[in-house]
Formats: structure tokens, C-alpha cells, sequence
């Protein structure tokens, strides 16, 4: 399946351009002088400037951050968990229910997410703040983590783990040594996820966000409502910025690491 | 020992954070909205006693659920957020399914960069993608500028706060959930397929419409159900490009919870949301069931 026909290649570069055209002029525009987001009035940073001053974006900033961090770590491990247990745990009470409670809120609109977990903190006058975020996005992101994790498990062989317990491994030993090298890119690209998610979410965060703790999307949002601002376009370019660098170090390791492992593999086989 | 903690922790925090909100939803649905703190009656007074559970359970009733049927407000938003998902589900697969298949063809040294040109929108903020249409879109925005210079039209168009800005919003935001698996599904096709319906008198066209076209459907089913399930319950595009006259039922859920603080009605809009979404989702489960099956 080589062949490029010019109807292929016209519907690449129409796709890649209406994928890529809005965000170019975005960035194009957290250049512009003017405040009127719309005409070139000249090129200058001054909005990058502003943002540095701007004390409640800066704090949104440091609030998404920490949340992000807590939530997708917390993420991963018991991500990680629920896919070992829904994998190698076999039968226990309760096991389709388990397996539903994983997968459902993958498909459960935000919306619905966040206001039943606001009427739950409010029952339990738990108030709202950093912590009722967390919680938030532990309890989604861990459900694609697990997904994540457990597709890589149902992929590797178990007679790796098998052998090491024969070996006189104990168990941990065995999940430690063997399991967790082998489902680490797993692990690394669900935290990614996770980490992402949490930082992305704008609907969860105003239900279960309170006055003390504000994030970066909430805080977009409120000023976005209004209309389009240069400084919005500027943050807008620092974030685009950040992920585009990280995609592309991400693929570059991630290409390097498979090169690498098809030389052992081939290196393997001629010692054979 | 050890295994029942690796299956409890996971599952008593789902349970506590997940299913028994969900409870409360269908609990506060059922009752009545009320001037005091939490703003719905009854709440469940233990200290009473059996009497107390008893009292609790009389109070409850559907007549949140009765309301809904008789605004028309609710079921025209249901209505129309399924039609703007269906609509904008359709066309998603329309641009989506031409630049899979030209990634499909492409050479096999392209291909990495091309997935991570479709990965890397993904990752980016979803609220500054939507956001780019704003300056795109508005009056005085780009494309007007465009179109104007180019002399196609004298008047500025209105597309911002419009339906037709929700759509282009979705298609936007969802293509790379609708690229992706039509992707994987044609990478995996054996291309001699191809050559082979076209040896036995197959024009191009009917080879792609009978042989490319059905193997490529399980990438077509789960492309579709990822635009379409999260464009149901969508918020923040009909709340940033839709206009007044944009019903979708993620923003009236939105707007009767934080605006006019009717919890329990807003929590009767949850309750049917979902009920809805269990539809396609069965069906899909069945589609993938079948596909395994199929596989063997």
C-alpha cells in the first residue's frame, strides 16, 4: 500500500493544515502588538511581559501544576494495581463490577463526573479545594492508566514471571524484577496520560474546585468567555510550546529504545 | 494477604468515589429542590432510626423525571445535542477517513511522523484548541478577513455562536479519536486484497467500496464511538463558539446546577444523559464482541 495518489496527498495536506492552521495563527498572534487580537499591528512579546505579572494566572498555574502531580501519581499506582488484579487476579467477588467501575468512567460525559462527585463532598462536608480535586482526577485518570497498563500486561509472556518464582523469587521480588521493567513504558506513558488529563480538565476542576484553589483551565476559561485576549494567545503558545518539545523527545526516545532493542535482538540471534 | 490489599485498595476507592456519587445523583433526582443547605429534601436522618429510612423513602419520587417531559426545554436539548453529535460524528469520519487512508498509503518511513503530527493536537489543551476558533471564526476573525479579501462575499458572515461553529468546533477537537483507529485498521490490511479485486475486474472504486472499506470497519465503529460519546455530554465547545440558540444538555445540566441552583433537576438531566448513553454503548460492545469472534 504505497502508491500516493494525488487525491491522497491533497487530503493529507488539507488535513494536516486545518489541524495545524489554527493553532499556527494562535501563536502568530501572541506576537502582535495590538490589543485587537485580529490585526498585525507589529511584532512584540510584551504579552509574554504581562503574563509574568499576571499574579492570578501565576497562581492558577501552581495550583494546576500540584494537582497535576499528586493526582497522576496517585494515578498510576493504583491504575497500575487495577490492571494487574483485573489481568493476573483471576476470579474474586465482585469481579464484574470491578471491570465496569474501571471502564464506565472512561465513557461518562465530565459533566456527570464532576457533579456527582461534587454532591458527594459536599454530603461528606469535605471542603472544597486542592484535595477535592485530586481526589477528582485520581478517580478518572486511573481508570485510563489501568487501561493502559493492562494492555501491555495481556501482551507479555507469563512464563517470565513464572520462572523467576521458580528461581525462588518471592512474589514482590518477582513484580519488581520482572513484571514492572517490562510494563514500565506502560506505566511511564499512563502517568503521561494521567498528567495531561488532569491538566487539561476544565469541566471536573469547576465542579469540585472552591474558591481557594483555582486552576489554569478555570482561570482560561472565565477570561476566554469574554473574548479573545493577546494574553490568553501568549499562554496559549508557552503551553503548545511545552507539549510540542515533549512529543517530539518522547517519539525520539521512544524510536531509539526500539532501534536499540531490535540490534539486541538481532545481535541474539546471530549468537545463537 | 497480599493479594486482597491489591484488590481492595483500587476497588474501595472506585467504590467511594465513583459509584456511590453516582448513588447520591440518583438519590438527589428523586427528591425536591428546597430553600435551605444542601438547597433538596429529604435527607436521610439516621439518628431516628428505622422510622427515619421509612420517611425517607416516602418522600422520594419521580417528579423531577416528570418535569423534564413536560419543559420542552430538556427534551429539545436532548434532542438537539444528539442530533449536533450525530451530525458532527458523521463529518468527523467524512475528513477523518481520507487522511487515514492516505496515511495508510503512505511510505513506510513517513508513517511515524504522520502519527505523531495526528498525537500531537491531542496532548495539546483542549479548551486552547477550541479557543483558536474564537479569533477564526468571529466577525472581524480570519476567515471573514479571507473570504472578504478574496472578494467571495461583501458582507461579514456570522459563524461564531452558531451551530455551525459547534460543529467545526468538534470536528476540530475529535479528528485524531476518529483518525487513529481507521488508521490501525487500514495499516493492517493486506494491500494484495487490493490487486486482487482489481485482477478479477474490479474498478479502483469498487475495490475501495467492497474490500477497503468493509475490512477498515471495526476502525470506522471505534472512531465513531469516540467522537460521538464525549460530543453527547460536550460543554465547553457549545459554551464557547455555540450561541444562545445552541441547546446541548452538558450546558442546561451546567446551567441548572451553577445558575439556578435546582440540584435535584440537574441531577434528573444526569440520570437520563446516561440512560441515553447506554444505548450506543451496548451496541458497540456487541460490535466488538462480534469482531472477536470473528478474529478467532
Amino acid at each position: 500500500m504505497t502508491r500516493l495518489s494525488w487525491f491522497n496527498v491533497v487530503s493529507l495536506t488539507l488535513g494536516f493544515a486545518f489541524l495545524y492552521i489554527p493553532m499556527i495563527i494562535l501563536v502568530i498572534f501572541s506576537f502582535n502588538e495590538s490589543k485587537l487580537v485580529t490585526v498585525w499591528a507589529g511584532f512584540s512579546t510584551k504579552w509574554y511581559g504581562e503574563l509574568l505579572q499576571n499574579e492570578a494566572f501565576l497562581n492558577a498555574a501552581w495550583v494546576t501544576l500540584k494537582v497535576a502531580v499528586f493526582s497522576s501519581t496517585i494515578a498510576t499506582v493504583l491504575g497500575t494495581m487495577a490492571a494487574y488484579v483485573m489481568v493476573r487476579g483471576g476470579r474474586f467477588l465482585g469481579r464484574t463490577l470491578f471491570s465496569g467501575m474501571i471502564y464506565a468512567p472512561l465513557v461518562m460525559p465530565e459533566v456527570i463526573t464532576g457533579l456527582s462527585l461534587l454532591l458527594l463532598f459536599i454530603g461528606i462536608g469535605l471542603d472544597r479545594g486542592v484535595l477535592t480535586i485530586v481526589l477528582a482526577h485520581t478517580t478518572f485518570s486511573m481508570c485510563y492508566v489501568s487501561v493502559v497498563v493492562s494492555s501491555r500486561l495481556v501482551t507479555f509472556d507469563r512464563s517470565l514471571e513464572e520462572a523467576a518464582l521458580d528461581l525462588g523469587c518471592s512474589p514482590a521480588q518477582a513484580f519488581r524484577l520482572v513484571t514492572l521493567p517490562i510494563i514500565a513504558p506502560a506505566v511511564i506513558a499512563g502517568w503521561l496520560l494521567a498528567f495531561t488529563l488532569s491538566l487539561d480538565d476544565l469541566v471536573i476542576a469547576s465542579f469540585t474546585s472552591g474558591p481557594s484553589a483555582t486552576t489554569l483551565p478555570i482561570k482560561i476559561f472565565s477570561a476566554v468567555r469574554l473574548g479573545v485576549s493577546p494574553e490568553i494567545n501568549a499562554l496559549s503558545t508557552i503551553m503548545i510550546g511545552i507539549v510540542t518539545v515533549g512529543v517530539i523527545v518522547a517519539s525520539l526516545v521512544s524510536k531509539r529504545n526500539s532501534v536499540r532493542q531490535q540490534q539486541e535482538e538481532q545481535a541474539a540471534a546471530r549468537a545463537q | 494477604m497480599r493479594r486482597f490489599f491489591l484488590i481492595a485498595v483500587p476497588y474501595v476507592w472506585l467504590l467511594a468515589l465513583f459509584l456511590i456519587p453516582f448513588v447520591i445523583v440518583l438519590k438527589i433526582s428523586l427528591s425536591d429542590v428546597a430553600l435551605s443547605i444542601p438547597p433538596y429534601t429529604p435527607t436521610l436522618d439516621l439518628s431516628v432510626g428505622w422510622q427515619g429510612i421509612k420517611e425517607f423513602f416516602a418522600a422520594l419520587d419521580f417528579e423531577n423525571f416528570i418535569w423534564l417531559t413536560s419543559d420542552d426545554l430538556y427534551w429539545k436539548a436532548y434532542l438537539s445535542s444528539l442530533k449536533i453529535a450525530v451530525v458532527s460524528t458523521s463529518l468527523t469520519l467524512l475528513i477523518g477517513y481520507p487522511i487515514a487512508y492516505g496515511m495508510a498509503r503512505a511510505p513506510q518511513e513517513w508513517r511515524a511522523t504522520l502519527m505523531m503530527l495526528v498525537i500531537l493536537p491531542f496532548w495539546t489543551s483542549f479548551l486552547i484548541r477550541v479557543y483558536a476558533w474564537m479569533g477564526i471564526l468571529s466577525n472581524e476573525g480570519f476567515l471573514n478577513q479571507l473570504l472578504m479579501w478574496t472578494g467571495i462575499i461583501g458582507e461579514p458572515l456570522t459563524i461564531l455562536n452558531t451551530n455551525t461553529a459547534v460543529y467545526i468546533g468538534i470536528v476540530y477537537t475529535y479528528l485524531p479519536f476518529m483518525i487513529l483507529p481507521i488508521y490501525a485498521a487500514l495499516e493492517r490490511m493486506d494491500g494484495s486484497l487490493i490487486e486482487a479485486a482489481e485482477d478479477l475486474g474490479c474498478s479502483r472504486a469498487q475495490a475501495f467500496w467492497l474490500v477497503t472499506i468493509p475490512l477498515s470497519r471495526p476502525g470506522i465503529a471505534a472512531g465513531s464511538f469516540l467522537v460521538f460519546i464525549p460530543a453527547l455530554g460536550e460543554f465547553v465547545i457549545p459554551s464557547l463558539l455555540g450561541g444562545s440558540g445552541t441547546l446541548m444538555i452538558g450546558k442546561v445540566l451546567w446551567e441548572e446546577f451553577f445558575s439556578n441552583r435546582d440540584w435535584p433537576v440537574a441531577s434528573a438531566v444526569a440520570v437520563v444523559l446516561l440512560l441515553i448513553l447506554v444505548i450506543p454503548i451496548v451496541l458497540f460492545q456487541r460490535n466488538q464482541q462480534k469482531q472477536a469472534e470473528a478474529d478467532q
